[in-house]
């Protein structure tokens, strides 16, 4: 009969806490605990969220080796990285979406990533290059279910001005994507990183440069 | 004999330095010493107006009239297919590789792309945007002939 006592006991304990939670102070000002609350809650929520965009830079992206080593070398030499104007997009600006719910949605799915790196799903380079067709199509899955949000955060398509665009780029970008049929990662895939062997997991794949 | 040697090959060096200066080319070295490194030129710009340039002989590969930087051709990926591959064409309007690129070494037509043809940059090349150190003397095989009969009248 342990299970049953030990049950009986935590419902004791809750009941307890709740008769404690549900009544007045008895010692504590309303002045004291309104204060000290909303103080408390400042310290919680700013530690929170700095304890979050802690987990958003590069730097704790390229803390681990698997990162490190593979997708961040790869990010080097594209324009993203470096480039005439000297902005960079580090790895958050296309892998979290910048909208605070958005955001959350990605970093609870990210725990996934935490099992991974525990487990060492993508230890070793061959690992990584077994699994990277799956990884690769995560990535595109969700930008084209957002309509390349993390794109459009810097590239407008209101603020492309076609005239100063290459002609195959101006033909595209003017029909299809202002149209709505077709969205960035539709035909750039690959900008960032390599492309992993598309051909024998979609024969239909659209890549467009 | 070793003396005339030596005499020989002291005046042809001399007359190799004297022709520095005299407007003849001198390769990507530029005017600087030898012993000095010259500055790098600043890097030019690839041409990227996509208007096809002509051919200079019926074989020539085609030079590619746009830019190709950071584009992934490797065992897993060929970005120029993505545009100029046979299923593409029709969305992307560009023009299509030959059909000798579908040709293996036996002659056999393939539905794909044959592996010897498949690194686009070993024929294909981009222009840059340059004036060339040399001028270029070719003429046409075409011209050819009217220019050496014009030459014998």
């Amino acid at each position: 009969m342990r299970p049953a006592s030990g049950w009986l006991r935590l419902k004791a304990l809750a009941r307890a806490y709740w008769a404690t939670v549900s009544r007045p102070s008895k010692f504590y000002s309303l002045g004291f605990l309104t204060v000290g609350g909303f103080i408390a809650g400042i310290i919680f929520w700013g530690g929170f969220n700095t304890a979050l965009e802690v987990t958003n830079t590069e730097t704790f992206c390229i803390g681990c080796h698997e990162m490190r080593e593979n997708v961040f070398v790869e990010l080097q030499p594209t324009i993203h990285y470096t480039n005439r104007s000297g902005v960079r997009a580090t790895c958050p600006d296309c892998h979290v979406p910048h909208n605070w719910t958005d955001k959350i949605a990605r970093k609870m799915q990210a725990s996934k990533e935490v099992w991974g790196k525990i487990f060492g799903t993508i230890s070793t380079r061959e690992k990584f290059l077994d699994k990277r067709l799956e990884l690769a199509q995560h990535e595109w899955s969700r930008l084209k279910a957002n309509n390349s949000l993390e794109c459009r955060n810097c590239h407008n398509l209101n603020s492309m001005d076609f005239t100063r665009q290459s002609r195959r780029a101006m033909e595209m970008h003017s029909t299809a994507l202002a149209k709505g049929e077709k969205t960035c990662i539709d035909c750039h895939k690959g900008i960032a990183h390599r492309l992993p062997d598309i051909k024998s997991a979609d024969a239909k794949a659209t890549v467009l440069p | 004999m070793k003396k005339i040697l030596a005499m020989l090959f002291c005046c042809s060096m001399l007359s190799a330095i004297a022709q520095v200066g005299d407007g003849h080319p001198r390769g990507l070295r530029g005017s600087a010493p030898l012993d000095k490194e010259a500055a790098a030129p600043l890097m030019p710009k690839m041409i990227n107006d996509d208007i096809r340039r002509g051919r200079a002989f019926a074989m020539q590969p085609p030079v590619i009239p746009h830019q190709i930087e950071s584009y992934q051709v490797d065992r897993n990926f060929n970005k120029c297919m993505s545009c100029h591959g046979r299923d593409r064409v029709p969305d992307s309007q560009a023009p299509m590789v030959s059909v000798t690129h579908f040709m293996d070494r036996d002659g056999n037509f393939r539905s794909e792309i044959s592996p010897r043809r498949y690194f686009c940059t070993q024929c294909h090349v981009p222009q840059m945007d340059v004036k060339a150190p040399v001028d270029n003397t070719f003429i046409d095989a075409e011209k050819t002939v009217a220019v050496k009969k014009g030459a014998t009248k």
